[in-house]
């Protein structure tokens, strides 16, 4: 049992980031820890994708000198370069994100949602572009 | 030339639009109105592009395209077979038409300042699904997915009202969320497969549909995917989206997104999981069809209960969006025919209603359905559209909303899933019930005096003209439903006949 869950720790690593990064958004009020959230919940899957591509004994998929390391085993590079184009991803998002509570904070002088619904319950439809 | 283009023409669907998008501000440097042509040639060129992709398609087969010249293990297939490049031309129609209705109510709704911003991120909007539609590569259609969804949260947040900010920040969580489920899916997939490209997935994964990985895939691509389409109890983003956006926005959102996350939902159970194989004693065909008339039926119960006719609008859509997916999981020719052609029928109907209210909305600056009372004497000509498009949605004969339903129906009682059938008739009753609501406020009721009914606002002729091409269209199809019928009756036959495990 043991050996069982020390064998694929990174896996469970990658399952208990994203709980706790599912619990930040779906729990949490304040706007920035739901983006922060989010954050750790995307990154829970870059770390998933690095641990698909790990081979066991393989090293860094760069190549040195040809003709001496003629038999590295590497690791396979693909995810690594898929994950690279998420990571972009998930940084634009965050960028979005941080960019719409600016907006926010300006126009109701509140970053946490619950306050947000009621000011905009009692003076909807302000029209303050 | 043209040979240039014939030859690139997969590839120049997008390369357009990503060119498109990075002129677009650079000429507002110059003159505001020039980026406005420029997002207008732009969806204007790959309209024709994309009506040749559907031609040539029909005639000679699928078309695929090798980036950079590397074969399809390796490298990325851009291909279009029937069933994409016929979205692809639903989608850029769509496009074009909420362009050339946005010249009069952009200038309304958005500041001067922000147009050619708005113009560009508009591109991106509609190249990111020209991208996944028309790419073969799982990872590819990952990074669309979130171009365009990146695009769309920019594109909310240029709302008039100041709550447009936040239902673009719920948008952009559950929507993160969602892209964030496929693209687990698609590392399962990998894991058990080390392919990305849909043909070779499809083929290394058979036999391999027992194992955990694969029904953990997709279980998590399924699920992100609905959010994307807003299926019921996942639809919480799409209301507020739709609302508080501005006008050409709504429209072009309503007539394009959702449907393009259906179609990836299609795409993949048809190509890459074999729906109709039932594997590992799941019978998935019977889950999703379960799903969807839940969508269908709570989408349109919630709709009668709203006060504000964009947002009842949006419900409705949450609705349609269950008759898409309800046709294509029958597996069926009929219900398969009927699902795609209720992607172009529902994108013409939704897009010209949402005009409608954005025209609504640009006389009276409201659209709550209380405002509109007596709006049919001041307006008769866009409440007439509206009255039309009511009848289109309900599906009545003679327009296209009937046609749909009625291969739907068909395909329903040749495979044998009855329960459809009082499913799309209540349906249809309970569509009935809230636009006729509507209707009454807007032709029978006496409007009350409240000082906007005899503003000089008159609609622009460019957001009047595309709505009524819309409505034209709506009735056009509705009587000579035989080119979008005999086109979709073909992809159906490609999609569901090309199952090598069948």
């Amino acid at each position: 049992m043991i050996e069982f869950i020390a064998d694929k720790y990174n896996f469970w690593i990658a399952i208990v980031l994203m709980m706790i990064g599912f619990y930040a958004i779906i729990a949490k009020h304040n706007l920035v820890k739901k983006v922060i959230g989010l954050n750790i919940f995307q990154t829970s899957v870059f770390l998933f994708y690095i641990s698909i591509s790990k081979v066991n004994g393989g090293t860094a998929p760069i190549i040195w000198h040809p003709e001496e390391h003629a038999k590295v085993v590497y690791d396979n590079p693909l995810p690594h370069v898929l994950i690279l184009t998420a990571i972009v991803v998930s940084v634009s998002v965050t960028a979005v994100a941080l960019g719409i509570i600016v907006k926010l904070y300006k126009n109701y002088g509140s970053i946490e949602d619950d306050e947000i619904k009621i000011r905009e319950l009692k003076e909807p439809e302000l029209d303050s572009k | 030339m043209i040979d240039f283009f014939t030859a690139h023409a997969p590839v120049l669907a997008i390369v357009f639009f990503i060119f498109g998008a990075l002129t677009a501000p650079v000429l507002g440097k110059i003159n505001n109105s020039l980026s406005y042509y420029c997002a207008l040639i732009t969806t204007a060129l790959s309209f024709v592009l994309s009506v040749y992709l559907l031609v040539s398609v029909y005639n000679n087969g699928p078309l695929e395209y090798f980036l950079g010249g590397w074969k399809p293990p390796y490298g990325i297939e851009y291909r279009a077979d029937i069933l994409n490049s016929f979205i692809l031309s639903v989608v850029s129609f769509v496009s074009l038409l909420s362009i050339i209705y946005g010249y009069g109510s952009i200038k309304a709704e958005i500041h001067e300042k922000r147009r050619p911003a708005f113009y560009s991120v508009y591109l991106l909007f509609i190249g990111g699904m020209m991208g996944i539609l028309i790419t073969n590569d799982i990872f590819n259609m990952y990074v669309f997915l979130e171009i365009t969804s990146l695009a769309g949260y920019a594109l909310i947040a240029m709302g008039r009202t100041r709550y447009s900010y936040m239902a673009s920040f719920n948008y952009l969580i559950l929507g993160s969320i969602g892209a964030t489920f496929f693209l687990i899916g698609i590392g399962y997939l990998y894991m058990q497969t080390g392919t990305l490209n849909l043909t070779d997935l499809a083929q290394r994964l058979q036999g391999h549909f027992d194992t955990n990985v694969v029904l953990v895939a997709i279980a998590f691509i399924i699920v992100g995917l609905m959010l994307k389409m807003a299926v019921f109890p996942l639809h919480f983003w799409l209301p507020d989206a739709y609302t508080y956006s501005p006008s050409v926005i709504s429209a072009a959102m309503a007539g394009t997104s959702t449907k393009v996350a259906a179609y990836l939902l299609i795409r993949l159970m048809y190509t890459i999981f074999g729906i109709q194989a039932g594997f590992s004693g799941i019978n998935f065909s019977g889950i999703i069809i379960v799903i969807s008339s839940i969508t269908i039926l709570a989408g349109s119960i919630i709709a009668i209960s709203q006060t504000d006719l964009k947002r009842m609008l949006a419900f409705s859509s949450i609705g349609q969006i269950g008759y898409v997916l309800i046709g294509t999981a029958m597996v069926n020719k009929y219900a398969f025919a009927g699902g795609l052609l209720h992607i172009l029928n529902h994108a013409m109907m939704k897009t010209a209603l949402f005009m409608v209210a954005g025209g609504f909305f640009y006389k009276l600056t409201s659209t709550k359905i209380n405002n509109l009372k007596g709006m049919g004497r001041q307006m008769p000509f866009t409440s007439t559209m509206f009255l039309i498009l009511s009848l289109s949605m309900v599906g009545i004969p003679l327009t296209v909303g009937f046609i749909s339903k009625w291969y739907i129906v068909l395909g329903a009682a040749q495979s044998g899933n009855w329960i459809v059938v009082p499913v799309i008739l209540l349906s249809s009753l309970l569509t009935a019930v809230y636009f006729g609501r509507v209707i009454n406020t807007l032709f029978f009721k006496e409007s009350e005096p409240s000082g906007a009914e005899n503003l000089p606002v008159k609609m622009p002729y460019s957001m009047i003209g595309s709505t009524a091409v819309l409505v034209f269209l709506c009735v056009f199809f509705g009587v000579f439903a035989y080119l979008p019928a005999e086109i979709s009756l073909k992809a159906a036959e490609s999609i569901i006949g090309a199952m090598p495990w069948k």
